[in-house]
């Protein structure tokens, strides 16, 4: 289990982890990215980053939880309207922002799942799927806000007050300290008790109830931490397009970040991060090959799903184990 | 609100209605036999519209190029059965997910690729054209009609096909007991494939029926398979009854909501914020109704007994 590696920075064998060498390649991107003429690499990594931030929660969910949502986009939106609507009321800070996102995303979360947690297997997937479109034609339904065309936003959000975000290499830098962050809680959390009670209910829900816990509440508890840090990742997506639209959570984004866990390997938490990068970089490079690039990713996934063996992380078997 | 206009709308809603059904029919049985979540339905749907679009104008006449589409609709939802489904049966569910959406993407560009990104028009037959007086001072077109007929017959067959017949039968006797059902001697894998190449064949059909109504283009199916997914699972995984009640309680619903909604808000509160309220909850309701039938019944209004 990724939860045996908690403290995986005091171990000694910490440099052989897979989360290690991928967020310390994050940090010197912006070396080559600086020298090299390509600026456009900082801003897709940005977006790269912050999806997987957005992987790395539903993670919690799917891969520890057995929780298939297929409404998480959902969440990226509540974090990327926070930023839109706060401004435009003029809270213009992440300290704002980041705060309303996680409390809107929550009781979303906590609503949503009291209802969908009831239901069980294909009626799980189905009833995120329709709290998520909810979401999104009330985001349609906001005309002042674009409704369907969204909105640009007037600047980036500041920190605490200073304009850190307003340059790229500061923004991407923010970007990545809340995805190691969040992969650093994730990891505790999957390593502590509650993080074991969910995953023993994965396994098994029966015996957990037998032994006297009620996995409904794991569950649910799991469902909003897995929002919330989600909003976290719509927000500052937000400020890397510095544009917002209902575009941010349509089923089909929810579908593809689920493809990103699945494909970087579910339940070990930096495999959904290597997933959202190796999808996002696919979608970036196959277009320059071919016009008719999503037959390519269309029969790519397909592949995928037929293909035991055939996911990303299984090429790392045996380390950080 | 007019009575004419009322019933424009309930007629509207119960066209939706049955096109909910036709997609749904498939996508149900599919789901309840055989435990398969098939995100491609939506695109099967597509495919038989563009097929229909296709043969209609290689032949010139709409019944020929529909006569044409049902046997080449099935013969692909077979193929895919082959090539794909049938690999998947018995896997995790998200396995299922990840190829249907990888084809979804494939599809879609695939119709691209082979009939352009622009809007296809379909004939509309000369016969169905026209409107006829429903009632004084209202006209509606015969061509949505016949489609709320069609749709209404082919439910009624397929109510007989499940209930009595054979081979009904087997699909309600494998949606609940497919082992013991194999272990009576049936060859389950063809059952499946009749199922699937069936659900494939009326997707196609509903497609073939509302090209002439709408514009055939990539991605038509996308966001009709979610609506699907709300008619499956309100009515109950498996069931065709369920199906059929769901459709059309949300064809209503989703048409009636968009009509009638910020009239009916305009009696609680002031016209500007009935309108913007009306606007926002009209296309959730279908899903708020959802929402509710899962937190009353999980398994939906008609559940198959496992």
């Amino acid at each position: 289990m990724t939860g045996g590696t908690a403290a995986a920075a005091n171990s000694s064998r910490a440099w052989r982890h897979p989360a290690v060498w991928l967020f310390a390649a994050f940090l010197a991107l912006p070396i080559p990215a600086h020298f090299g003429a390509n600026a456009y690499i900082l801003s897709f990594a940005t977006h790269a980053v912050a999806l997987g931030l957005a992987a790395l929660s539903l993670d919690l969910m799917l891969g520890i939880g057995a929780l298939a949502s297929f409404g998480h986009a959902a969440y990226l939106g509540i974090g990327a309207y926070s930023v839109a609507i706060l401004s435009d009321m003029g809270h213009d800070d992440l300290l704002v922002q980041i705060p309303v996102a996680i409390a809107v995303a929550s009781v979303f979360a906590g609503i949503t799942g009291f209802v969908s947690l009831r239901a069980s297997g294909v009626y799980y997937i189905m009833s995120t799927l329709a709290f998520g479109q909810m979401l999104y034609f009330l985001a349609q339904s906001l005309s002042a806000y674009g409704g369907d065309d969204g909105v640009t936003l007037a600047a980036r959000s500041r920190l605490a007050g200073s304009h850190l975000l307003a340059s790229d290499l500061g923004l991407y830098y923010v970007t990545l300290a809340a995805l190691i962050a969040a992969y650093v809680l994730l990891d505790r959390i999957v390593g502590s008790r509650f993080g074991r009670v969910l995953g023993a209910v994965r396994q098994n829900p029966m015996r957990v109830r037998a032994v006297g816990l009620d996995p409904f509440r794991y569950r649910l508890l799991a469902s909003i931490l897995a929002g919330s840090l989600c909003a976290v990742a719509g927000v500052l997506l937000a400020n890397q397009s510095e544009f917002v639209s209902p575009a941010f959570m349509t089923w089909q984004r929810s579908g593809e970040l689920l493809v990103m866990v699945v494909l970087g390997g579910m339940g070990r938490l930096w495999g959904a991060v290597l997933g959202a990068i190796c999808f996002l970089t696919l979608e970036e490079v196959l277009p320059g090959l071919t016009d008719n690039w999503k037959m390519v990713l269309g029969a790519l996934l397909i592949l995928a799903a037929l293909g035991r063996g055939s996911r990303l992380s299984q090429l790392f078997k045996g380390v950080g184990r | 609100m007019s009575v004419s206009l009322l019933v424009v709308q309930i007629l509207n809603g119960l066209q939706l209605g049955v096109l909910l059904f036709l997609i749904a029919a498939g996508l149900t049985l599919v789901f309840g036999v055989m435990d398969f979540i098939n995100l491609a339905h939506g695109v099967q749907y597509m495919v038989g519209a563009y097929l229909a679009a296709m043969f209609v104008t290689w032949t010139g006449s709409y019944w020929l190029g529909l006569t044409l589409t049902l046997p080449v609709a099935l013969a692909f939802g077979l193929l895919l059965e082959v090539l794909i489904f049938r690999r998947l049966y018995g896997r995790d569910h998200l396995d299922q997910m990840l190829a249907t959406f990888g084809l979804i993407l494939f599809l879609n560009q695939a119709v691209r690729f082979l009939w352009g990104s622009e809007p296809l028009g379909v004939a509309m037959p000369d016969i169905l054209s026209g409107s006829i007086q429903v009632m004084d001072g209202l006209r509606y077109p015969v061509y949505r009609l016949a489609l709320i007929v069609a749709g209404l017959v082919i439910a009624l067959g397929l109510h007989l096909a499940i209930n009595h017949t054979r081979i009904g039968m087997l699909i309600r006797a494998g949606s609940t007991h497919s082992d013991m059902v194999a272990a009576l001697g049936v060859n389950i894998r063809r059952l499946f494939m009749v199922v699937f190449g069936f659900g494939a064949m009326l997707a196609g059909l509903a497609g073939a029926l509302v090209a002439p109504i709408l514009s055939v283009e990539p991605g038509m199916g996308d966001n009709l398979l979610i609506l699907t997914f709300v008619v499956i699972v309100i009515g109950g995984i498996g069931s065709i009854r369920g199906a059929f009640i769901a459709a059309l309680m949300v064809g209503l619903l989703d048409t009636l909501g968009r009509a009638f909604g910020p009239q009916l808000l305009r009696l609680a509160m002031s016209a500007a914020a009935a309108n913007q309220t009306g606007r926002s909850l009209a296309p959730m309701l279908i899903y708020i109704l959802m929402a509710v039938v899962l937190f009353v019944r999980p398994t939906g209004l008609f559940p198959v007994k496992k």
